[in-house]
């Protein structure tokens, strides 16, 4: 018996999300009386020895030709066997890019019911029930998994890391690679850049800003916060920013540590997709914005006069010049 | 070309979100039902561009549910769907409804079969990828962009920190998000026709249900908003540091 944990990996490192996910996987293995197990498909270039850290005991590597790059196909089929070779009882996930495309795919191949942007741990004293997100961030679900076999998709941001002592145990798996039938023609992501998705601070920006010309002031707190940027739909809609910063209800959902939202109203459709960020800053010279109601801090002001106030406070804290 | 949109009914994105029955129950009333925004704008919206772009392509939709989602596939049917299958179940294991569009679209022999990247009251982005699973077909999953050329299909999709496009031969499951097509609304034409377009309500066949919802619950109330006097922003960010510890 074992809890079994996807470790994601981009380009041979593993993210944040996994992390996570190990942490989790870790705790739920230790509240059921099992061992932590993982799976890792492909090469990596992080010590993997080192992930033992997590709480994990063993790491199964599948990796070779037919491997090379992320297929949910292929994937779930080499998941599925080292699930079975481990007699994987509950498996998690990251509820991130790839684990939207793999958990569901696995619950339907081996009838596990699935419990998707998971939020705690599962309560076990009667049955086996997660809670996680629902309308959007506003409310909880509690599920219940009634099959023998369950999965477990974790929320980013939702569960802290911890690390202890220890080093996991890394043994290549033999998995029979299925025929990809996917192509991948290009990639195309933002260098150097701090994900959206993976993101403790985000600075986000919306029509109050009155054009993409200003959003100089957005990008240099950013930078100086290690931040994401992001923005309303109507600042991505109106191409003053790119689409993947667009976040809300029909964009991004996210939950950082801080997020930062600097003339944006705070309409419910931008909210749902952010309410779950820890602690909320509004900047906005409207005290009637309803962005107020969820904020944690907030300044009533002229975003043009607040925010180089706003970066050279944050200047002073870091002892930049 | 063949294609089979999911569509699936949802509370308006403004609606109230509260609950009855001890908790047990999301409280329907007064609530107004929309297509699930990703459904609409997306994946149905590019089913009707790729339609338009082949007079031979045939838009077929499903939703699962009870009578009460009939006005909301009459909607998706006025938008340009050509016909549409209720399967009549309630349910919300996702693994139920998988199964129930998983069972029409092997029968409808589909070339492609076009699902939202998630609705926005379950939040399950599961119902793409299983019925895939089910079905032993490729997953394209947060698709950005869809585009066909015979029985060959470029996608973008979305992955950690990017995009990727890839190509796939048809058949193939995709899961659309923001990107694919910009909303439209219903003409008057679309209206009236939708009236007369066939709506046939099949009952479900046998599937499991693996999962059962036991209770939902509301989040703390916010303790309440610490304004802090925009000529001293100082004040912000030592608040920010020392008792939110943010940064
Ligand atoms: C189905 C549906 C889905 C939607 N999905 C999303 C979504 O995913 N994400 C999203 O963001 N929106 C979404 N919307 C749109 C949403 O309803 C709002 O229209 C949008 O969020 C408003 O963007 P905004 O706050 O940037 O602009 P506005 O509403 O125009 O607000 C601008 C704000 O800036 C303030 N301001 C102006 N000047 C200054 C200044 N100098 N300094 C400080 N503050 C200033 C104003 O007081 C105002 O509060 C959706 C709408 C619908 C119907
Ligand atoms: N009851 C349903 N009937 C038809 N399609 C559905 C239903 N529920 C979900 N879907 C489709 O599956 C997508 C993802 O839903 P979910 O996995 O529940 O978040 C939705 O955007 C719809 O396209």
């Amino acid at each position: 018996m074992s809890v079994l944990i996807f470790i994601d990996q981009v380009d041979g490192h593993v993210k944040k999300a996994s992390l996570e996910a190990l942490t989790f996987g870790a705790d739920v293995a230790a509240q059921t009386g099992t061992t932590a197990e993982a799976v890792i498909i492909g090469t990596v270039n992080d010590d993997l020895v080192d992930l033992g850290k997590y709480g994990v005991k063993k790491i199964h590597q599948v990796s070779g030709n037919g491997f090379n790059q992320f297929d949910s196909q292929v994937y779930v089929n080499a998941i599925a066997q080292v699930a079975t070779a481990t007699g994987a009882t509950v498996l998690v996930f990251s509820n991130n890019v790839n684990g939207k495309a793999l958990a569901p795919r696995l619950s339907a191949k081996l009838k596990a019911g699935l419990v998707s942007g998971a939020v705690a741990l599962p309560e076990t004293s009667n049955g086996f029930i997660v809670k996680k997100n629902v309308f959007s961030g506003k409310a909880f679900a509690n599920i219940a998994v009634n099959t023998a076999v369950k999965i477990i998709a974790l929320s980013p941001n939702a569960y802290k890391t911890t690390a202890i002592d220890g080093k996991a145990e890394v043994v290549s798996f033999q998995a029979e690679a299925a025929t990809p039938k996917v192509k991948i023609v290009s990639v195309n992501k933002a260098s150097g850049e701090v994900p959206l998705t993976e993101a403790e601070i985000v600075v986000s920006a919306g029509r109050g800003l009155k054009g993409p010309e200003n959003w100089g002031v957005v990008e240099e707190l950013a930078k100086l916060l290690h931040a994401a940027t992001a923005c309303s739909r109507p600042v991505a809609d109106a191409h003053w920013r790119p689409h993947n910063e667009h976040v809300g209800q029909t964009g991004i959902a996210i939950a950082p540590n801080l997020y930062i939202a600097i003339g944006i109203s705070g309409a419910i459709q931008h909210l749902a997709g952010v309410n779950r960020s820890k602690v909320i800053v509004v900047i906005n010279k409207d005290p009637e914005a309803p962005f107020f109601k969820a904020a944690d801090y907030g300044i009533v002001g002229d975003a043009f006069e607040v925010m180089p106030k706003f970066i050279a406070a944050v200047k002073k804290l870091k002892g930049v010049a | 070309m063949k294609i089979l949109v999911c569509i699936s009914k949802t509370p308006d994105t403004t609606a109230k979100i509260a609950f009855t029955d001890n908790n047990t129950k999301f409280d329907t009333n007064g609530v107004q039902w929309i297509i699930n925004p990703y459904d609409e704008w997306y994946a149905l919206v590019r089913a009707i561009e790729l339609k338009e772009a082949d007079a031979a392509t045939s838009i077929h939709l499903v939703t699962v549910g009870g009578a009460d989602a009939e006005p909301i596939i009459r909607k998706a049917l006025a938008l340009g769907g050509d016909e549409a299958i209720r399967v009549n179940a309630d349910s919300h294991d996702s693994f139920f409804i998988a199964s129930q569009i998983a069972a029409i679209a092997k029968d409808g022999n589909y070339d492609l079969v076009l699902a939202g990247k998630e609705t926005i009251d379950y939040n399950g982005s599961s119902i793409g990828g299983m019925v895939a699973e089910l079905l032993d077909l490729p997953f394209i999953s947060l698709a950005t962009k869809l585009d066909v050329a015979g029985a060959q299909a470029t996608i973008v999709r979305e992955i950690e920190g990017g995009e990727e496009t890839c190509e796939a031969a048809l058949p193939l499951v995709i899961s659309c998000q923001k990107g694919m097509a910009e909303a439209r609304i219903p003409n008057m034409r679309g209206i009236m026709a939708a009236r007369t377009k066939p709506l046939k309500v099949v009952e479900p066949v046998a599937a499991e249900s693996l999962t059962s919802v036991a209770g939902f619950a509301l989040p703390p109330a916010k303790a309440g908003v610490k304004l802090v006097d925009p000529e001293n922003v100082d004040e912000l960010v030592r608040l920010l540091h020392e008792e939110a510890k943010a940064i």
